[in-house]
């Protein structure tokens, strides 16, 4: 019974930060329907950004940790409306597998560029916040940065909540993702809105790279990969453009890959996000929230 | 009297024996890389039925060529020598025989696993098609790696050199006549309305899933020959061999030549083997061109640099 507790909440920690590079693939997809492969890049210099960011300030400390995150979101924000505005708006009205081949590119030159400004070898992450374990009665260990994961992703999901049910730009959003013609009839700028979605789900991403790499500790320019693919199995799973459909299908996989992990087939654990993939696609191609869509010419 | 194509293709068949016949004077190197430039036009030619033809978006080309190679290495090494002993034959015809059998077999196991991967993404948009063609990449490398009998990740070695000028180029015109005699037939009609407009052509009563899984099939079952040819000419594979890179490589020579256009894509394939060659200092930086070039070529000119007809009007999706 310890054993399973204490694998609940390492996967639900690994899957807390699934779901915030989940949330980045399916609000993307919601406006412009087509599937940001730069984003998992966008996780890597997020946490390089927190890296190099955390040479400059005390470590194992909780209010500069807090102030390395909120620089890093705001530096992989930039880059993502950056990456937007250059390569993904002249091709608005391209056939969606120019957009696809672009998004490629992108993601290969970021992680090209970064083996080359950030060099190829994997570095030792600092500890960015205090380092303590909690230990319960059961014996359970819940390390600090578990703590401070779940806790960062709470507060990043309700205030992305927030942002998307109550704000202006957030009805905006929802409005572009429903219909980007009629949308920009009744009067929203739907370049603005494109840019906004694209800077917070970037900055999530950031958010996400940052816990990712506080609780394994090494970074490197290709470590974006498997946990951007995983992350968009989670977003299909939990129904592609839907965003409380992103956070469920991110602790779900978590929570299903830790199991694997703990079992006799863990050298497989890799494996099993694409064949959860391949199930979903094939019994539920809308996933487990979302709603099917019939297109319509 | 033949249709020119099939005269074009004895051709090159006959040329590709008559050179193979002197080419113990070629420079190995040269004929390493030329031999390199054939794999990679099959390569190429194998995804542009996919990717530029019919318009879907595959990443796992290496994948493919991966379970050819690892299939047709194993059947020259563990199965045919045996099997040549048992019935008693040896000399050249026997292991042109043994290593014909052996691509095909590379061949055809990739295309099984082109359809297993196939039938369940190709029902649904491109995009996942994307996703799920990386995600088994590296499925199959993860796979490979594992098996201890297939030599884990140090690979096989000693693979017998069987690959020479006659199979390469034999091959590459068999891939060439084959790709486009099927996109011009009446049946191959149904992969570019695929490509134009998936709704439409439904609509027209065409089973668009078949002919993805088709095209996808087909394109694996030579990128699985394309994988046996390369096994062995380099006589030596690993799982690391076939990654994500790899895959690129190919997709960027597919969208250089022109998405589509077997010609283009020939030439993009010339272009991509033998400039890495000239430009060795620069080789480390390959996947940062690579990777500048697409975005360009997206924003500049999307329909690669050797097609020079107009361009059909994209419609706005």
């Amino acid at each position: 019974m310890t054993e399973f507790l204490q694998q609940l909440i390492n996967g639900l920690s690994l899957g807390a930060i699934y779901a915030l590079i989940a949330l980045g693939y399916t609000m993307v997809y919601g406006v412009l329907r087509f599937i940001n492969f730069a984003h998992s890049d966008i996780f890597m210099v997020g946490a390089f950004a927190g890296y190099y960011l955390g040479h400059y300030l005390p470590a194992e400390n909780l209010g500069c940790g807090l102030l390395i995150l909120a620089g890093a979101m705001l530096i992989c924000a930039l880059l993502g409306m950056t990456i937007e505005r250059l390569a993904y708006r002249p091709l608005r009205n391209r056939s969606k597998l120019n957009v696809l081949i672009t998004a490629i590119g992108v993601s290969l030159l970021l992680e090209n560029a970064g083996q080359f400004f950030f060099g190829a070898k994997s570095k030792a992450y600092p500890s960015l916040f205090p380092v303590h374990n909690f230990t319960s009665a059961g014996g359970i260990v819940l390390s600090s940065n578990q703590l401070a994961v779940f806790i960062v992703a709470i507060l990043l999901l309700v205030g992305l909540q927030f942002i998307v049910l109550r704000t202006r730009i957030g009805t905006a959003m929802r409005a572009v993702s429903f219909n980007h013609i009629a949308s920009s009839l009744v009067g929203i700028n739907n370049d603005v809105v494109i840019s906004f979605t694209f800077g917070l789900g970037s900055a999530l991403a950031a958010a996400g790279g940052i816990l990712y790499s506080v609780n394994y500790q090494a970074i490197d320019p290709l470590m974006g990969v498997l946990p951007g693919l995983k992350a968009f199995v989670a977003a299909v799973l939990g129904g592609i453009g839907n965003i409380p459909g992103a956070a469920l299908g991110g602790l779900l996989l978590g929570v299903i890959e830790t199991f694997v992990n703990g079992s006799r087939y863990s050298t497989y654990t890799d494996a099993i996000a694409f064949a959860l993939l391949i199930l979903i696609l094939l019994f539920r191609p809308a996933g487990l929230l979302g709603k099917l869509q019939v297109e319509k010419v | 009297m033949l249709p020119r194509s099939q005269i074009l293709l004895l051709a090159t068949v006959a040329a590709s024996l008559g050179v193979t016949m002197f080419s113990d004077g070629i420079d190995p190197y040269f004929l390493l890389v030329i031999k390199n430039v054939g794999i990679n036009i099959i390569l190429a030619v194998s995804l542009n039925l996919v990717n530029g033809y019919t318009g879907q978006f595959s990443l796992g080309h290496a994948g493919f060529m991966a379970v050819g190679a690892y299939t047709s290495a194993a059947i020259t090494l563990f199965l045919g020598p045996p099997l040549l002993a048992a019935i008693g034959m040896h000399g050249v015809a026997a292991t042109a025989g043994l290593f014909l059998a052996a691509l095909v077999a590379g061949g055809l196991v990739a295309a099984l696993a082109g359809l297993l991967v196939g039938i369940p993404s190709l029902r649904l948009k491109g995009d996942y098609l994307a996703i799920v063609t990386l995600g088994f990449g590296e499925i199959i490398r993860v796979i490979f790696r594992n098996v201890q009998s297939l030599g884990g990740a140090l690979g096989l070695n000693g693979i017998p050199p069987y690959t020479n000028f006659f199979w390469t180029f034999t091959f590459v015109a068999l891939t060439v006549y084959v790709i486009i005699s099927m996109v011009h037939s009446t049946y191959g009609r149904g992969f570019l309305a695929v490509h134009d407009d998936e709704v439409a052509a439904e609509a027209m009563g065409l089973n668009t899933t078949r002919y993805k899984v088709i095209a996808f099939v087909v394109g694996a079952f030579f990128a699985g020959i394309a994988g046996g040819l390369y096994g062995h000419s380099q006589r030596s594979i690993d799982p690391q061999t076939f990654n994500f890179v790899k895959s690129i490589e190919i997709v960027v020579m597919v969208i250089l030549g022109g998405m589509g256009n077997t010609v283009g894509v020939i030439l993009a394939a010339v272009l991509l083997t033998l400039l890495p060659e000239f430009l060795r200092p620069i080789a480390e930086y390959r996947m940062m061109i690579y990777s500048l070039l697409l975005i360009v070529l997206m924003l500049t000119r999307p329909q690669g640099l050797f097609t020079w007809r107009r361009a059909k009007v994209q419609p706005a999706t």
